[in-house]
């Protein structure tokens, strides 16, 4: 029978943390040197996550349509952030961080707010309890996408520059020469999602349904949210991953079709 | 008659540079490596960034989409590049005459890329440029990687369409026996300077 919502106490969560000492011996034992930014990046996330929690808690009691847009914008700001750090031939300047931030703000926000005002319909319509998980949720699964798309263009395009060269001295348009890295970049983007939705529910029971349950919630519900939540991440994804590599692609060429490859960092 | 001028071209390393090549004429370039032979023929077919003028016959540059440019003026560079994996697929149409004239035979369409000497790809190279009926063309040491047979044949088969077209045809070569045999005038690069 359904048991309804279990609290976490503080010494559940240390038991928990304390598994990672395993983690930790296991890289020291075999000299995987990531025992530091294991700690870190724990620590990041212990600090974020309560952070988080404390600032939707507030979020919750004011529902301040200002402070939502706050938080919004600065999680939008950071995914960007995001997007261009993993990106190992990224454009050089404002359209290193530009480029993905603003394919991400055509994606997941868009369908964030078509979501919560046609879908969900809460009052208001950008109450907290929706909103932000959605666009976190939204935000975290297209960073990905985008990030994996802009940086197989960005290498690709740098290390078969030979080819796009020989098409354009042959006459080709910049969007002749780059179209097949283009759809390649935009293909290996699109796989992550393509993968989740293929094994969801099979092999991996995805995080959201898995919250959902465990907080006492029907299965039902949780699969019909959770299936709400794969399609606007497949969309929201192609759509962001579709924008940030025509963007890109476009830039890597000047308006006389000439490969610029100076304008990838290197 | 479709000459080839180019007026106060330059970029970084190059120039400026003034030269003209008359129709069906060739203008044989050398230089020691480094000198800009390369950077000029990539300049004036607008592959990087230049400051400059170049015509061809009635046609400017600077008014022209640079691929239709590109169409008008081929540049092959020294080394080629290829995208598919067999020949085939890198020309609309492939002239069997030119296969024949430079030692092929029709089933080298089929071969794979990655099977073909360095000979055989800078041969196809040029074919490939070719069958795209350019105006002019700006060869970049064609024959590097050929023996004598087949440099004649490259040779013969430039001349040949250059009388066809009235192309203008700049080339650039190491060998003076060869500068002699195909052009017509001879300049050489130094400093990124024609002088």
């Amino acid at each position: 029978m359904n048991q309804g919502f279990i609290a976490l106490s503080p010494a559940d969560l240390l038991i928990a943390a304390s598994l990672l000492l395993i983690t930790g011996f296991l890289s020291w034992r075999l000299q995987l040197g990531v025992e530091s930014r294991l700690l870190i990046a724990a620590a990041r996330s212990t600090a974020q996550l309560l952070l988080l929690g404390l600032i939707l808690h507030y979020l919750f009691s004011t529902q301040s349509g200002w402070l939502i847009a706050l938080v919004a914008t600065v999680m939008l700001a950071v995914a960007g952030y995001e997007v261009r750090a993993r990106q190992t031939r990224r454009l050089r300047g404002w359209w290193g961080y530009g480029t993905g931030t603003l394919s991400m703000l055509l994606s997941s926000v868009t369908i964030a707010l078509l979501t919560v005002n046609v879908l969900l319909q809460p009052s208001p319509w950008y109450h907290p309890q929706y909103l932000i998980p959605l666009l976190g949720m939204l935000l975290g699964n297209t960073m990905t996408g985008i990030a994996v798309a802009m940086d197989t263009l960005g290498r690709e395009a740098w290390s078969r520059r030979g080819e796009i060269e020989a098409r354009l001295m042959l006459g080709h348009t910049a969007s002749e020469a780059i179209a097949e890295i283009r759809r390649g970049a935009l293909r290996s983007g699109l796989i992550p999602i393509i993968n989740a939705m293929t094994t969801a529910g099979v092999v991996s029971l995805p995080g959201m349904m898995t919250g959902q349950i465990l907080a006492g919630g029907d299965p039902m519900e949780a699969a019909k949210y959770q299936l709400m939540i794969l399609f606007l991440i497949a969309a929201g994804t192609a759509l962001g991953a579709a924008s940030a590599v025509l963007i890109m692609s476009r830039r890597l060429f000047d308006p006389r079709q000439r490969l610029r490859l100076d304008r990838l960092a290197s | 008659m479709p000459g080839l001028a180019v007026k106060q071209l330059q970029r970084e390393g190059l120039g400026p540079v003034e030269l003209q090549v008359g129709a069906g004429e060739t203008l044989a370039l050398y230089g020691a490596s480094g000198s800009g032979k390369t950077l000029l023929l990539r300049a004036i077919a607008d592959l990087d960034p230049n400051q400059g003028e170049v015509t061809l016959g009635a046609h400017a540059r600077n008014k022209l989409p640079a691929h239709r440019w590109r169409t008008l003026l081929a540049y092959v560079p020294p080394e080629s590049h290829w995208w598919a994996e067999t020949v085939r697929p890198h020309a609309d149409a492939w002239d069997s005459g030119m296969l024949q004239a430079l030692g092929f035979t029709p089933e080298v369409l089929d071969w794979e890329i990655r099977r073909l000497s360095s000979g055989e790809r800078q041969r196809l190279a040029l074919l490939r440029a070719l069958s795209r009926q350019p105006a002019g063309l700006l060869l970049d040491e064609p024959t590097a990687n050929l023996d004598q047979d087949n440099t004649h044949r490259i040779e013969a088969l430039v001349r040949d369409y250059q009388r066809k077209h009235q192309a203008p045809v700049i080339w650039v070569s190491h060998d003076e026996g060869q500068r002699k045999r195909v052009a017509q005038r001879v300049g050489r690069m130094q400093g990124g300077r024609l002088q």
